[in-house]
C-alpha cells in the first residue's frame, strides 16, 4: 500500500470485498469513487440532508460522516443491494410505484433509512415512519407518497411474511 | 367522436421508477470518464472589488495540476436573457458578489485541484458595497454593472391599463398595504455537477444537470466562439430544479473550456455552499398595492408597484421584473390596473426563477389584501373573490387571454371540503383558517430570446422489430416529462409507456425543446408528441388499410393491434402494422413540433405573462398558534387545482404535494439572508445560512396533512385537454398562512415568512394599542419611467400602447449563429 492508504474488508450488498484507499476518504466517497456505486448520492457532504444514508450492519448511517475505516469488517448495504437478484425489495416496487421517487436523488437514502426502520418496526405508524425519516430531505415529494410507499411496503413485507 | 383516454390519465409506475428505486439513474456526478480531470473554482472572497492581479504560479507549480484558467481565458460575456449578458465564466475586471468565480483549477484529483485552489492569489481592490434594493436606489454609484437603466437600477417598467386613477380615487373605499416577500432558495438536494469531454469526433460534448439543456448549448457557442453544430449538450437527470438549473452557469462553461485545453474529460461537482452562491432563487420583493374597493365588495382599480433585489447579474431578472405584475388581472377581473417594476443590482448571488417564477410575491400580497378587504367589508373571502373572478374565454385588463377557468369549482370544493364557513371567524383562539387563489401559466407564450422557431419538437422512429423511439430535447428535472411523453405517443399509436423508447434532453440527438421552465413542458412536448404521432399513424394506416382493404377512416390503433372498426378481429399486430408501413414508405419516421399561439398583447412588456392556458388553484390552510410563545402549526391543507386533464394521477398528485410542501416551506421558515463579516476580515456580504442544516426547509415533521382535489375541465389549448401542475398549487400557500394567522390570533404579518418572532411582534403591536401587525410601512419613491398607456379590451383597445412607438412586426427566424472563426462574435438573431 501507498503512503496513507488504508485498506478494508466488508460484506459489501453480500458479496466479500476489500479495497484499498487514501486514508482520509468517507465511506461515501470509497463506496463511489472507488467501487463505482454511484447509487449512494450526496447533498451536502456534512451529515445535512440524508442522501447518502446506506446500511452498516443494518443501522442506517450517513456515509458522509464516516470514514471508511471505520466501516472495516461490517456488512454494508446500498441502495445497490436492497433487491433479491432480479426481484425488487418491496420498498423499491412500493416507492416506484406510489411516486415516492419524484427526480430520484433523495430515494437511496429513505429507501435504505426505511428498510432499517421497517426491519426494526415492522407495524410502524405514520408518526413513526416521520420520525424515523426525519432525518432525510426531500425536495420534490411533500413526502406524503413516500409515507404512502413505506405503508405499502410494510403491509406486503407482512403479507409475504405470513405465506 | 372522442375515444376514451387508455393511458392518459391512467394510474402508472413513471418510466423512469425503476432505475430511481435502483439506483441506477445516472445524475451528472456519477458519471466518470477514463483519465478524468476534476475542477475546482476559486470564488472571491469580496463582494465587490476590482481585480488587481491574480497569481497562480504556485498552483500550477502544484504536482498533478494540468491548468489554471482565469478570465483572461474568457473574453466573451454570456447570459441566460438576450438583454442581459453580464457574466463572464470567470470574473475578468471585477467580481461582484462573495462566490463570483475568479479562477478555475484542473487536476488530476479533486482534493489536489482543492489544494491548489487555495494556493491561487488574488490581489483585491474593494469597493463600496449595495446591501439590497434600499441601498442600491440610495447609492447610484459605485455602479455594480455598467448597463442597465440608471445606476444600480437594472431595470424599471411601468405599464397602465385604463384609467386607474380615477377608478380608484372614485371608489367607496381604497385600500393601501404593504408587504414584503423575503427571497428564499430552490435547495435541489442535488449539487450541480458537470462532465465535459472532446468526443471520439473531437467535438465538444457537457454533460451537466440542466434544465435548459438549449440555452446552455447556445452559452457555450457565445462564450467559446465555437460553431454551435459542433457542440453537445446532455442533460442528465435533475435531482431537483425548481428553476435553479434554468440559467447557463460559469461552472459549465468552464469545464468546457478546459476540456478543450487539456484533451482530457474535465468534471466539476459544486460543493452545498457554492450552490448557495449560484442561487438564482426568489428575488426578495417589496411591494405596495393600492386598490380601490366599492361598498359590495367589486374591485375598481389596482395600482402595484414592486421593487426587486436582483443580486449581482441580470439572470431572467427582467422578465421576473414583469412577472411581479403579469398575473394579478387573470385572476380576478380587475377593470383598471397599472404595474410599475423596478429591479436593483445589490452585491449577493444574483435572484432568478424559482417555482412560481415572480408571482409568488405578489400573489401572497394581493391575497393577504383581499382578505384584509373581505374583513373590512364584512364578507366572507371566498365570496369576495368568487363575485369577480376573471371569466374564462376572456381577455384580461392587461391583455392576457384566458381560455379555461375552473377557479370558480376550487374555490367551491376547498371551503366544502375544510368546512371553511363554518371555522372562518368562529374557530376558538389560536386556531384559524385562511383562504387564497392562484394562476399559473402552462408555458410561456415567448421564448428567451424572440425567433419565429417552434418552442419543441419531437420525432419518432419506428423499426420492423416494432420499436418506437421518441426523441425530444425535454429535460426530466424529477417532474416527469419523460413519462409524460411516453404516455403521449403510447396514447396515440394504441402502446403502453413501455412500448416507446425514450432519447431526450440531448442537444446532439433531440430536436429542440426550451427547457423544463415556466411549465411548459407537458403542453408544448404533449402537443409536438401528438402531432408526430398522429402522422405516424396515417402512414402505418394507409399500409394497413391497403393490405386489409379496410378504408382509412376505420383504421384504429389500440391494444398494440391495428384494426377495423368495425370488425375487430380484422386487423394485424403493431409490429405487423410497421412492417407493412415500413414496406410501403420506407424507413419510417416523423416528426411534429408546437409553438403558442399569438398573444393579443401588442405593448412593450406584453411578452411576458401571455400563456396558451392558465392554470388555477385555491387553497385553504388551517393553523394552530400557540398564544404564549406565537409557535405556528399548520394541521391541515385543503387544495383544488383546476389542471383540465390529469396525465397521471400519481405524478400529479406528487406535484401539488410537493408545491404545497414547498410554498408551506416559504411561508414558514426559508428565507436567504446575508449578513456582513466584520470589517476586519472584509466587510463582505456573506450568506447567513449557506448550509442545509441553518437553511431552514421542512422535513417529514412539518409536512401537514393535504386533501388534494383536481378540476379536469379539459382546455381546447391543451394537449388532451392538459394544464400545468408543477408550479400553481405552490402560490396560495405563503398567503394562506398569513391569512390563518390573523383567523386565528387576529394579527397580521405582512412579510414572508411567517415566523413566531413577526407573530409575537405583531402582538405586542396590538397589545399596546397600536396597529396589530408586522410588516413595511411604507414603499420607497422611485422614479419611474412615463407609463405605457393600454386601453383595456372594455374601453375599445387593440393591445397596443398609444405612447409607444408601433414595433416591429416581423420578428429575426434564426436560431443561433456564429462564425467558427469569430472570438467574441455576436450571436444573431438575437432581439436586443
Amino acid at each position: 500500500m501507498k503512503n496513507g492508504e488504508q485498506r478494508i474488508d466488508i460484506t459489501l450488498n453480500g458479496d466479500k470485498t476489500s479495497v484499498t484507499f487514501p486514508g482520509f476518504k468517507t465511506l461515501l466517497e470509497v463506496l463511489r469513487e472507488e467501487l463505482n456505486l454511484t447509487g449512494t448520492k450526496h447533498g451536502c457532504e456534512l451529515g445535512e440532508c440524508g442522501a447518502c444514508a446506506v446500511l452498516v450492519d443494518g443501522k442506517p448511517v450517513l456515509s458522509c460522516l464516516m470514514l471508511a475505516v471505520e466501516a472495516d469488517g461490517t456488512k454494508v448495504t446500498t441502495v445497490e443491494g436492497l433487491a433479491n437478484d432480479a426481484r425488487l425489495h418491496p420498498l423499491q416496487e412500493a416507492f416506484a410505484d406510489c411516486g415516492a421517487a419524484q427526480c430520484g436523488y433523495c430515494t437511496p437514502g429513505f429507501l435504505c433509512t426505511a428498510k432499517a426502520l421497517l426491519d426494526k418496526k415492522p407495524h410502524a405508524t405514520r408518526r413513526e415512519i416521520a420520525e424515523g425519516l426525519a432525518g432525510n430531505i426531500c425536495r420534490c415529494t411533500g413526502y406524503i407518497q413516500i409515507f404512502e410507499a413505506v405503508e405499502q411496503a410494510a403491509a406486503k413485507m407482512e403479507a409475504g411474511a405470513k405465506k | 367522436m372522442k375515444t376514451p383516454l387508455k393511458v392518459i390519465g391512467q394510474a402508472r409506475r413513471r418510466v423512469d421508477g425503476q432505475a430511481k428505486v435502483l439506483g441506477q439513474t445516472k445524475f451528472a456526478d456519477d458519471l466518470v470518464f477514463t483519465r478524468m480531470l476534476h475542477c475546482r473554482l476559486l470564488r472571491s472572497t469580496q463582494p465587490h472589488a476590482v481585480i488587481k492581479g491574480i497569481d497562480a504560479s504556485k498552483a500550477l507549480a502544484m504536482e498533478g495540476v494540468k491548468a489554471v484558467l482565469t478570465g483572461a481565458d474568457f473574453p466573451v460575456s454570456y447570459g441566460i436573457l438576450p438583454v442581459s449578458q453580464d457574466e463572464f465564466p470567470l470574473c475578468r475586471e471585477k467580481v461582484r458578489m462573495v462566490g463570483d468565480p475568479v479562477a478555475a483549477v484542473v487536476a488530476t484529483s479533486e482534493e489536489i485541484a482543492i489544494e491548489a485552489a487555495l494556493l491561487v492569489r488574488v490581489d483585491y481592490e474593494p469597493l463600496k458595497t449595495i446591501s439590497d434594493s434600499l441601498d442600491a436606489l440610495k447609492n447610484p454609484e459605485p455602479r455594480i454593472h455598467d448597463y442597465g437603466d440608471h445606476g444600480n437600477v437594472h431595470k424599471a417598467v411601468a405599464l397602465e391599463f385604463g384609467n386607474v386613477d380615477a377608478a380608484i380615487d372614485g371608489a367607496d373605499r381604497i385600500f393601501e398595504d404593504h408587504f414584503f416577500f423575503q427571497g428564499n432558495t430552490h435547495l435541489p438536494l442535488e449539487q450541480h455537477a458537470a462532465v465535459a469531454l472532446m468526443d471520439t469526433e473531437g467535438k465538444l460534448c457537457l454533460w451537466s444537470s440542466t434544465q435548459t439543456p438549449h440555452y446552455v448549448h447556445r452559452a457555450l457557442a457565445k462564450a467559446l466562439a465555437i460553431a454551435p453544430h459542433l457542440i453537445r449538450v446532455v442533460a442528465t437527470p435533475n435531482g431537483g430544479g425548481f428553476g435553479g438549473k434554468t440559467d447557463p452557469f460559469n461552472h459549465e462553461i468552464v469545464v468546457a473550456k478546459a476540456a478543450m485545453l487539456t484533451g482530457r474529460p474535465v468534471k466539476i461537482c459544486l460543493t452545498r455552499e457554492e450552490v448557495f452562491y449560484c442561487h438564482r432563487g426568489r428575488h426578495p420583493v417589496q411591494m405596495k398595492f393600492r386598490t380601490g374597493v366599492n361598498k359590495d365588495g367589486m374591485i375598481t382599480g389596482m395600482d402595484l408597484q414592486t421593487l426587486l433585489d436582483g443580486g449581482a447579474y441580470g439572470s431572467y431578472g427582467v422578465a421576473s421584473t414583469f412577472y411581479t405584475g403579469a398575473l394579478q388581472p387573470v385572476t380576478y377581473a380587475l377593470p383598471t390596473y397599472r404595474f410599475r417594476g423596478c429591479r436593483t443590482f445589490s452585491n449577493k448571488p444574483p435572484s432568478g426563477p424559482k417555482r412560481g417564477h415572480g408571482t409568488v410575491q405578489p400573489r401572497f400580497g394581493q391575497e393577504v389584501q383581499m382578505d384584509k378587504i373581505a374583513v373590512a367589508l364584512g364578507m366572507d373571502p371566498a365570496e369576495l373573490r368568487l363575485k369577480q373572478l376573471a371569466p374564462a374565454n376572456s381577455i384580461t385588463a392587461n391583455w392576457m387571454k384566458i381560455s379555461t377557468s375552473g377557479l370558480r369549482r376550487c374555490i367551491e370544493e376547498v371551503v366544502k371540503r375544510s368546512g371553511f364557513h363554518e371555522k372562518w371567524g368562529k374557530l376558538p383562539k389560536g386556531r384559524g383558517v385562511g383562504l387564497a387563489c392562484s394562476t399559473y401559466l402552462t408555458g410561456a407564450g415567448l421564448p428567451i430570446y424572440w425567433n419565429d422557431l417552434p418552442q419543441t419538437g419531437v420525432q419518432l422512429q419506428f423499426d420492423r422489430s416494432g420499436a418506437v423511439v421518441a426523441f425530444c430535447g425535454a429535460t426530466d428535472c424529477g417532474q416527469g416529462s419523460d413519462d409524460v411523453l411516453a404516455a403521449t405517443v403510447a396514447e396515440v399509436l394504441g402502446l403502453t409507456t413501455r412500448d416507446v423508447r425514450l432519447v431526450t434532453g440531448d442537444t446532439g440527438i433531440t430536436p429542440v425543446d426550451l427547457g423544463s421552465y415556466s411549465s411548459r413542458v407537458t403542453l408544448m412536448m404533449g402537443h409536438a408528441a401528438i402531432q408526430a404521432a398522429e402522422r405516424a399513424k396515417a402512414l402505418i394506416g394507409t399500409a394497413v388499410s391497403k393490405k386489409l382493404e379496410i378504408p382509412l377512416d376505420r383504421i384504429v390503433f389500440a391494444g398494440a393491434r391495428v384494426f377495423d372498426a368495425s370488425d375487430p378481429a380484422k386487423g394485424v399486430s403493431f409490429q405487423d402494422a410497421v412492417i407493412l408501413g415500413e414496406a410501403m414508405h420506407g424507413t419510417l419516421g416523423t416528426s411534429g413540433s408546437y409553438k403558442p399561439p399569438p398573444s393579443p398583447a401588442k405593448f412593450k412588456g406584453g411578452g411576458v405573462g401571455p400563456s396558451p392556458a392558465y392554470s388555477f388553484t385555491a387553497a385553504v390552510v388551517e393553523v394552530e398558534v400557540d398564544e404564549a410563545t406565537c409557535f405556528l402549526d399548520v394541521k391541515k391543507v385543503w387544495i383544488a387545482h383546476d389542471i383540465g386533464q390529469v396525465m397521471n394521477p400519481i405524478l400529479a398528485r406528487g406535484q401539488v404535494e410537493g408545491s404545497v410542501y414547498m410554498g408551506l416551506g416559504e411561508a414558514l421558515m426559508e428565507e436567504s439572508t446575508f449578513r456582513r463579516l466584520p470589517a476586519n476580515l472584509s466587510g463582505a456580504l456573506v450568506h447567513k445560512y449557506p448550509s442545509m442544516l441553518e437553511y431552514k426547509s421542512p422535513t417529514t415533521l412539518e409536512m401537514p396533512e393535504v386533501d388534494t382535489v383536481f378540476i379536469e375541465d379539459p382546455d381546447p389549448n391543451g394537449p388532451f385537454g392538459a394544464k400545468e401542475v408543477g408550479q400553481g398549487p405552490l402560490l396560495p400557500m405563503p398567503p394562506c398562512v398569513a391569512n390563518a394567522v390573523y383567523d386565528a390570533i387576529g394579527v397580521r404579518v405582512d412579510e414572508s415568512p411567517v415566523t413566531p418572532e413577526k407573530i409575537a411582534k405583531a402582538v405586542w403591536e396590538k397589545d399596546h394599542g397600536r396597529e396589530a401587525r408586522f410588516g413595511p410601512k411604507s414603499f420607497p419613491v422611485i422614479e419611474w419611467p412615463e407609463a405605457s398607456k393600454v386601453k383595456t379590451p372594455a374601453e375599445g383597445g387593440d393591445g397596443t400602447a398609444s405612447n409607444e412607438k408601433p414595433r416591429k412586426s416581423k420578428l429575426l427566424a434564426s436560431g443561433f449563429r456564429l462564425a467558427p472563426d469569430s472570438p467574441g462574435a455576436k450571436v444573431e438573431g438575437v432581439k436586443s
